[in-house]
């Protein structure tokens, strides 16, 4: 039997398990996917918010504030990309100046600190780029970006290698309360724990709602967004949002830590829990709305779209919390954003609340610090020189876009929890995410994964289930 | 730090002749850098026939036609390095590349040749919604792990694009076994030669739908279906119009990217038409002793003027390691592209630098039939040239004499323009 079974490897389900490695308990992370961070966690716009947005007092406002005082610390410890590049809320008309006052007002009452309302000349003299139409802006300079991927990634292998196990392609389907706990029921087996944890994102209510008849809905509220090339990247320095008028919330732009350009997202409530397909509307919005706050974005330069699904409940909070009427049953729901900046908030906060119903023992061996996958672009010439003469596979390019050496694919493979598929190995190290998007990397990477996890390459997927890239050979049907 | 006279970015068709072209003008010194595992570039995954009918005259595959540039460069013992990714070209000619034995280095080049080709246009860049599942290749992804590597990307396949590398895939993809249903062209034309419309859909029954695109793709894991739509003029879908197609694939022929990130990093000034390098007669580009020849200056249908191209190239730029080149006097006559004409490779022409005979190449805008090619010296019509049809997914070309230009000493400006009958 386990003791604590956490559904979900996203951000909120990684960082859960992580704070619970510190002590003494077999946890266990059920995921239907094929890795880490394949939900509502990778497709987002990798902001640390600041916390001026969420209402005063709430849940929701605490852990975003708090997140947000962690990451930088976090960033360290477990190797992943965070800069802290601030954000600005963009006023347009003058009309709606009230609204950026009342944000300031609720920073300031939520714990942000540092922030400023600054006016048109100083706006511009940050943000050259700006639209015309600026009258002031909201500046928080303690927010940031963060690649959301390798937050995720870092968390889970960290609570990996301090002993929890994760179990992917298993989906949870129902749960039976059994003696000391719950019977977790899946597709790939049944699991004994003391206690569980929901932190399964968009299908957070599906689960609640097999244990309790308070029921929950959560709705999947789309957002579509546009990644520019790097060549776009210092189009702006901040992320910039627009203050949100009686035509809605606005679109942001925002450089990411890689140097891309990010444009979205849209908020299209929907029905389909798998629906991460854009729309031609929610791409045209996404590109025309963004010149409200920022001029000449050049959208030529797009390299891909995506969408995102918000794990959206109607009270627009977080719900973290034992359930009174299912005893050992944890709820971690409603996590939207802000979700991943809060995400190292809401692990301590899930793990408070499993420690008090189990009360374990610290775990002695925990180790709190994890090392990324080496980019070699940090390194001085005699140091990369060094590396490569040790381990020749890092003096060669197999992504040509992003320069991503088969030392660093080598090292994702290899890792805890390592990669298994062609989105896997991008995530991790960004081979394939760059300009041509896999194009010339694809077969390159393909090989390499068959190589290395002695797979046919007719099995290695985009995606693990059916996502197969190569479905035969060459006149097997002849 | 090591130094070659010429150092030549790519060794694939471009930079493989300019580095004949080089040493047959004299030039010892001169270092190819490869990235992919062998010399000859895309022209190895090229298996189909119909390279070399104007340079060899006569039929060969991709690899064959390579085959007898690489015998040169290999009989003419000039250096090359495989598995070399060149990271970084600096302004002063510095060149940083990387491989598995050398690590990372660097070597100061009197001259250097770009030749890095060109890449396909993604997905992304095209703005199709729907889901992203795995079977969306582009045609030359899908053409390297067919024809490379055996795999069959799919089985029924759906193709965006009338690109030439599309129409040869659509081929290649029935000859494997699998069933292409249908190319569909945004344009209200091909982008590809009229030959490979012929011999690669025509004769295979795959049916062409020009001015229509992709306007949803359907599957999760992998591509399920795709919906096509009628565009209108200005290339939206009319809505009615939308076909859903069952397939497991959609391959993309939308079009190639000059691979400009190393010139831009150099500084090389470059053309938002063809998003290659500007240069001048000498193909020269604003940095002294950098050349650029084949699809990384502008995108090519035919690889036999891809190697014209760059023998010339390599030709020039072995005059200016080796200090031959006279003082330009001074003319500098502007290329201007108009009317039909999207651009002219090259931009600028110095009569005193060219040699005696120069192709301008071009491509046009839309298709014109029964039109006139015409060139303009400033105000006067010397060149008017019948064409019963002008296309954009053919690249034309003029020649200008030296003899003539030099007798216009006070020429600005050389006009090209369509001109309807």
């Amino acid at each position: 039997m386990y003791d604590v079974i956490i559904i979900g490897a996203g951000v909120a389900g990684a960082a859960s398990a992580r704070e619970l490695s510190r002590y003494k308990v077999k946890a266990c992370v059920l995921e239907k996917e094929e890795d880490v961070c394949c939900g509502t966690s990778k497709a987002n716009s990798a902001i640390v918010h600041a916390g001026y947005d969420a209402a005063e007092g709430s849940l929701m406002a605490k852990l975003n504030v708090l997140g947000n005082k962690m990451m930088p610390q976090l960033a360290k410890d477990l190797d992943f990309a965070f800069i802290q590049n601030g954000s600005l809320v963009v006023c347009t008309d003058p009309e709606t100046r009230p609204g950026l006052e009342a944000l300031y007002e609720r920073g300031v009452k939520n714990g942000v600190e540092g922030l400023r309302i600054i006016e048109r000349d100083e706006l511009v003299e940050m943000e050259p780029n700006i639209s015309d139409s600026a009258v002031a802006a909201l500046y928080a300079p303690t927010a940031g970006i963060v690649c959301p991927f390798n937050l995720n990634i870092a968390l889970a292998e960290n609570a990996n290698v301090n002993g929890v196990e994760f179990r992917f392609n298993t989906k949870v389907t129902g749960f039976e309360k059994i003696e000391g706990g719950w019977k977790v029921k899946t597709d790939n087996g049944d699991y004994e724990t003391k206690v569980v944890v929901n932190a399964a994102g968009v299908y957070a209510d599906e689960l609640h709602n097999m244990v309790s008849d308070k029921e929950m809905k959560i709705v999947p509220r789309r957002g579509d967004y546009c990644l520019l090339d790097k060549s776009a990247g210092k189009h702006v320095s901040k992320t910039i949002f627009a203050l949100p008028t009686k035509y809605g919330k606005g679109i942001l732009v925002a450089p990411t830590v890689h140097g891309n350009l990010l444009v979205g997202p849209t908020a299209i409530d929907i029905e389909d829990k798998e629906g991460t397909a854009t729309t031609r509307a929610g791409l045209d919005e996404a590109i025309t709305k963004c010149a409200n706050t920022v001029k000449n974005v050049p959208l030529r330069q797009v390299i891909t779209s995506f969408a995102g699904l918000r794990a959206h409940e109607a009270s627009h909070e977080f719900h973290i919390g034992e359930l009174e009427e299912a005893p050992g049953f944890v709820d971690c729901a409603g996590i939207e954003s802000p979700g991943l900046t809060s995400s190292p908030a809401i692990g301590v906060m899930v793990a408070d609340i499993v420690k008090g119903i189990l009360n374990p023992e610290e775990n002695p061996d925990f180790v709190g610090t994890r090392k990324g996958v080496l980019n070699p672009e940090n390194l001085s010439l005699e140091e990369r020189n060094a590396l490569i003469k040790e381990n020749p596979a890092y003096g060669n390019i197999i992504c040509r876009c992003e320069m991503v050496t088969e030392g660093e694919i080598l090292d994702a493979i290899h890792r805890p929890l390592g990669a298994k598929s062609l989105d896997g190995v991008k995530r991790r190290t960004r081979a394939g995410m760059g300009r041509c998007q896999a194009g010339f990397c694809s077969p390159r990477t393909m090989e390499i994964l068959s190589r290395e996890l002695n797979l046919d390459m007719r099995e290695i997927t985009k995606s693990g289930g059916e996502s197969r890239i190569a479905v035969g050979t060459n006149k097997d049907s002849i | 730090m090591k130094a070659y006279d010429i150092v030549i970015v790519g060794g694939g068709p471009a930079g493989l002749a300019a580095a004949v072209s080089a040493k047959n003008s004299g030039v010892d010194s001169i270092l190819i850098l490869e990235r992919d595992k062998e010399l000859g570039g895309i022209l190895n995954q090229c298996i189909h026939n119909g390279f070399g009918l104007h340079t060899f005259k006569e039929e060969l595959t991709g690899p064959e036609y390579a085959a007898r540039f690489i015998a040169q460069v290999k009989e003419l013992g000039i250096e090359y390095k495989l598995h070399t990714m060149v990271m970084d070209i600096s302004h002063e000619k510095v060149v940083t590349a990387m491989n598995r034995e050398d690590g990372m280095f660097q070597i100061q080049a009197k001259a250097v040749i770009l030749a890095m080709g060109c890449r396909e246009r993604a997905r992304g860049a095209l703005n199709i919604p729907g889901y992203r599942p795995a079977g969306i290749f582009s045609a030359g992804t899908a053409q390297r792990l067919v024809n490379r590597e055996g795999y069959l990307p799919g089985r029924e396949v759906v193709i965006l694009g009338s690109g030439d590398i599309g129409l040869i895939m659509a081929r290649r993809m029935t000859f494997e076994g699998a069933k292409v249903k249908v190319v569909a062209e945004l344009m209200p034309y091909s982008g590809g030669l009229k030959r490979n419309i012929v011999q690669c859909l025509d004769d295979y029954g795959i049916p062409l739908k020009l001015s229509h695109t992709v306007v949803d793709i359907r599957g999760k894991e992998r591509v399920t279906g795709v919906t096509i739509a009628q565009v209108d003029s200005k290339g939206k879908p009319i809505p009615g119009t939308e076909e859903d197609y069952d397939c497991d694939t959609l391959l993309l022929s939308c079009g190639l990217i000059p691979e400009n990130e190393l010139s831009r990093e150099a500084g090389v000034e470059m053309s938002p038409v063809t998003s290659g390098p500007i240069v001048n007669e000498s193909l020269e580009t604003n940095i002294e002793g950098v050349f650029a020849c084949g699809n990384v200056l502008h995108v090519h249908d035919l690889v036999d003027f891809v190697s014209e191209e760059a023998g010339a190239a390599g030709k020039n730029a072995a005059a200016y390691v080796k200090g031959e080149r006279k003082e330009a006097a001074g003319q500098v006559i502007k290329m201007n592209p108009i009317e039909g004409v999207r651009y002219t490779v090259p931009s600028t022409i110095r009569p005193d630098q060219m040699e005696d005979k120069l192709t301008v190449r071009f491509r046009v805008g839309g298709v014109y039939k029964n039109c006139y090619i015409s060139v303009y010296f400033d105000d006067e019509r010397v060149i008017h040239r019948k064409r019963p049809v002008v296309a954009p997914g053919e690249m034309e070309e003029i020649k200008l004499e030296k003899a003539k230009l030099l007798t216009y000493p006070d020429l600005k400006t050389i006009t090209v323009k369509i001109e309807e009958a």
